[in-house]
Parts: C-alpha cells; structure tokens; sequence
C-alpha cells in the first residue's frame, strides 16, 4: 500500500513540472466559465445544472490528455524498466498511475467549486443537485482516466494514447444520444452503456446505485485490462 | 543464505524468432565483481532483465540470493540494485526528489532514509547537484543519479548494465574507480563492450556472444590465452649503450628475452622485456633500472592482444541464432 501511495504521489507530483495539467485545468475553468455565465445571463437560473451539462462533456475530452503519458511516455523513455524492478507487482504501479492522476481530478474539481458558489450568492441554490452531481463528475471522470490508463498501456506513444482514449470516451459519451434512429431493444441498451445517461441523471440530483455500479465496472475493468497489459510485457 | 548469490540455469530467451539468448549457465559467488562482456546484441542486456525479473526468460530460469525468479520476483528485486542501459530516468524531478522517491519505495522511511540519502550522497559525490533537475545534468551526473538510486537500499547485489558507456574518459574513469569502491563489499555484474574497462574493474569476465556464454575466465587467464605479456622501459639514454642497458635488464631471473625497440625519442632508449611465463616483471625491472643507476622514464605493460581473444571468441564460433 505504501508503495501505491508512493507511486501516486510522485505521479501527482510530477504534473506540476510540466505544462499539461496547467493547461488542461485552464481549458476546463474557461471554457466553463464561458458556457455557464452565458446560459445564467441568458436565462437568469440560479442553477448549477449548466454548469454540469458542460463540465459532462468538456472532461471527456480534455482528461485523456492527463492520462496519455501515464505508462506510454514511461515506456517511451525507459523509466519503466526502473519503476517495475523496484519491488512491487504490476497491479501496484497501475493502482498507482490511477491515484495519481485521480488526486490531480479532484483537485481540478475543487477549483470549479466557486462556480456553485458564486451562483449561490446571486440567488437560492439547492446544494442537494450540486453534490450529487460532483459525485457523477467524480465517477465519470474516474471511469474516463481508467480508460485514458488502459490506453496508455497498450503503446509507448502518448499522441497515440491521447487518441484511443478520446475516441473510446467520446464513443461511451455520445452512444445516447442517436438512440432515435434505432429499434428499441437496442437503444435501450446502448443507452445503458452511455456515460451521459448515468451522469445526466446524477447531474439532475437522483442518486441510483445502478449508476455509481456502473461507473464502478467500467473503471475497475479499464484498470485491469491495464494490468493484464502491463504484465504481458514480462512475457512477451 | 549461501556464498553463490546469483545461479543462472540454462537461460533461454525468444523474441519472437530472435534467440536473445541460449542455455547461458553461469554463478557468481558473493563479493565478486562480474564483467560481462560481448559485442553489442549478444545479449547482455536480455540477460540483466531476467535476472531483475523485468523479463522472463523463455527457458530455464535463475535464483538470485536464493530467491527464484518465478516464484518470487519481488524478494529478487528487493536484493538487487540495477541501472539499465542508457540510465533512464525521470528527468523533470529534482535529484534529490528523486532519490527520496526512490529510497521510499525500497521501503526506507524517516530517518533511515534521510542517513541512507545523505550517504549515498556523498559516495556518489553528487552534493553539488542535488537540489538540481535531472534533465539539466551532464551525463557523468546523471550516470551517478543511477549508480545512487542503484546502492540507495544497500542492495548484496548490483546489476549495472553498460555503466560507462557515454562517458568522456575522466567520467569513465571517475564511474570505474566508484564501482571499484562499491564493489569490495558486494556482488556485481556488469556489462560492457570495452575489454580495457572489464581488466580494471572486474575479478572475472564472462564472454557472451550471439546469446551463448563462450568463455567464463579471470582477466589474467584471458590475458595468457591471448600470448605473453611485454614490459616496455623507457630509459634516459644518458650515454649508456643499448649494448650495455640490455645487459643490465637480462640479469632479471625471469625474463626469457630483452630486445631494444625502435621508436624512442630523442635521448632515450625504449626495452621490451619479455617474461619466462605470465609474470608481472614491472617490480623487477624497476629494481634493477635503479640499481644500476638508469634513469626509468616510464614503464608500460602491453601486448597480451586481448582484443585478438576477444574477436576470436565472439566471432564465428558457430552462434545460437543462425
Ligand atoms: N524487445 C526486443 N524485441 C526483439 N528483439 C530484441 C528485443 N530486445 C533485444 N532483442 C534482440 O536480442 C538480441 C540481444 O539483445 P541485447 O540483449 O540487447 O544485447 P546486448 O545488450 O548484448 O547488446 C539482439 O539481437 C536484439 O536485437
Ligand atoms: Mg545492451
């Protein structure tokens, strides 16, 4: 466990030498800044509900540039060799990787917190949707970052990682929204496999374990594909 | 535990239909310092990574300390200390970070970490840069951020793959006389194309080539395979003849023959001594130069033609791969 936490720490550590997380968190809180203020100008809401509609899918597409160096740049510049001959298993350093760009998540979602904030003070809040819609953030991002791990594994160039990662969170985030063009058995599962599906009803204040369950699979399968990755290394 | 620290067992490695490596057997016993030597791809590399359990061999297998590689890599790599090839390392941390993050992760915490940081420090002579990025280091440095984070857990075994290829010859040197010093103390393998470094660091030398161990000697029983040494003396002529000065050097008891040797520079006279066997005369030459008043300007030894051994043993032995 100490090693996990090791490894996680330095990892969170790290992310502050380089200029990607500085820019990704740049990216979010501006372009949510955009959006939000637009919309409660537009409308005169006080409500964080926009706020979460495009935090939603802005992650999507900005989180797998935090995850793509994970393991690919590791392999890339040899640091791997030293890391995995360091005495700890595979599943550690992936429980790591995870950790620590986790830890950078919730940090990035602390820093939204003063949205809801300041929409509290110009007019009443219902906190209830506010903190059930960070836990859908929470969970969504978790489940996009185990994936952007898993794709990092599979290469040892983080661009071609960057776009894995998209195109599977992207593929997970749109799958509800052409559900209209097909028969009805298959859009409904198709729809029980989007992201959007499971957060927008968390984003509305509805806690349901079957969501939380769901972002729970998707995460702890991305991660153990990861490892299964990692490993094969060993033996190929 | 006993006194053979790493046993290799007909190590066999298959990438894809490259042989790696194959039926490479060998021991190395504690407190010897190993080189291992081969051309590049003969397979020193593949071999390091199965012994820090980075890779597994496609056959065979290794214990290291008495732990096997199979059936528990991690107690094996608790007991070694490796530095890949080309030392990879994180060069956006700080070095003094870095060994911090290292020393945490071999287990060490609080204040044995903080005596364990400062020691290595000051072996490795990297005070000066500690506080300073890795990326900004010269690659002398930084091969001793490698060598650092490698002793950090006082490991009995030290991996070091191609330690002082890169280096300029004062770095070289410098990296070659801190093995010397860590090596009193533990086991060591380490790697190299360059036979000159193998005879100044190394107790014994194990020639790998194309994936096959062709010879397991000590550096001096290279050295007769090769033929005689010579000692070459360069003596201040002072008026002496050569006549005169082979005389002198012809007195030693083991010398089988003494020939002047064209070349010298003006005002000087260069003899080459060769011995009855294998002998070191340095001691002896010297002795009798000073005996009879010559002035010994310098005195080399030269000639075992280690290089012709090596190409010998490490070309057209029939390889493993074909
Ligand atoms: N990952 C790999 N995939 C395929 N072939 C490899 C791989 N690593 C090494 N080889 C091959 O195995 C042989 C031995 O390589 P290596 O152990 O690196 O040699 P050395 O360290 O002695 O230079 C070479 O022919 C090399 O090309
Ligand atoms: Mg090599």
């Amino acid at each position: 466990m100490r090693s996990v936490l090791t490894i996680a720490g330095r990892q969170f550590r790290s992310y502050f030498n380089g200029p990607v997380a500085y820019i990704v968190i740049c990216i979010i809180l501006l372009t949510l800044g955009f959006f939000f203020w637009k919309t409660f100008f537009l409308f005169g809401r006080a409500s964080a509900r926009e706020m979460f509609r495009w935090l939603g899918l802005i992650l999507v597409f900005s989180l797998p540039a935090l995850t793509m160096g994970l393991l690919a740049e590791e392999k890339r510049t040899g640091t791997i060799e030293l890391l995995i001959t360091m005495p700890v298993t595979e599943a550690q350093v992936i429980v790591g990787k995870f950790l620590g760009v986790l830890g950078l998540y919730v940090v990035l979602l602390a820093l939204t917190i003063s949205y809801p904030l300041s929409v509290s003070t110009l007019g009443d809040l219902d906190w209830g949707p506010v903190w059930s819609g960070y836990l859908g953030l929470l969970l969504q991002g978790s489940a996009v970052l185990a994936i952007g791990l898993m794709a990092s594994s599979w290469t040892s160039n983080q661009l071609i990682a960057l776009f894995v990662a998209l195109t599977l969170s992207v593929f997970f985030w749109v799958l509800d929204k052409f559900l209209a063009l097909l028969p009805t058995n298959a859009a409904s599962a198709l729809q029980w496999l989007s992201f959007d599906y499971h957060f927008q009803s968390m984003a509305r204040g509805v806690i349901d374990l079957r969501d939380v369950l769901f972002f729970a699979s998707v995460i702890v399968f991305a991660l153990a594909v990861a490892f299964r990755a990692l490993e094969a290394r060993r033996w190929s | 535990m006993s006194d053979v620290m790493i046993d290799a067992r007909e190590l066999t490695k298959q990438y894809g239909t490259v042989t790696a490596l194959q039926n490479a057997s060998f021991q190395v016993n504690r407190g010897e310092v190993v080189g291992f030597l081969g051309p590049n791809g003969a397979g020193k590399t593949t071999t390091m990574k199965i012994l820090t359990c980075f890779i597994a061999p496609s056959g065979g297998t290794a214990q290291v300390g008495g732990a096997d590689i199979f059936e528990d890599p991690i107690a094996v790599r608790e007991l070694i200390g490796y530095l890949p090839e080309s030392t990879p390392l994180y060069t956006e941390m700080l070095v003094l970070e870095y060994l911090q993050f290292v020393g945490k992760m071999r287990g060490l915490r609080a204040a044995g970490l903080e005596a364990r940081l400062r020691r290595v420090v000051e072996e490795t002579s990297l005070g000066e840069v500690i506080g300073k990025s890795i990326g900004e280091l010269s690659k002398g440095f930084r091969q001793r951020v490698g060598l650092a984070q490698a002793l950090i857990h006082e490991p009995p075994v030290l991996i070091l793959d191609e330690p002082m290829s890169g280096l300029d010859p004062n770095q070289a040197s410098e990296i070659r006389e801190l093995i010397r010093e860590i090596g009193r103390e533990r086991t060591i393998i380490l790697s190299t194309h360059n036979l000159a470094e193998v005879r100044v660091t190394c107790g014994r030398v194990l020639i790998i080539s194309q994936g096959q161990l062709v010879a397991d000697d000590t550096p001096d029983e290279l050295a007769a395979r090769a033929g005689k040494p010579r000692f070459i003396a360069t003596l201040k002529q002072n008026g002496h003849s050569a006549g005169e000065i082979r005389e002198v050097f012809s007195a030693i008891g083991d010398a089988q023959s003494v020939k002047e040797q064209t070349g010298a520079a003006p005002g000087e006279l260069l003899v080459e001594v060769v011995p009855k066997g294998n002998q070191d005369l340095r001691a002896e030459i010297f002795q009798v130069a000073v005996s009879a008043k010559l002035v010994l300007l310098g005195l080399e030894q030269r000639g075992e033609n280690l290089e012709d051994v090596f190409r010998q043993l490490t070309t057209g032995n029939g390889g493993a791969s074909s």
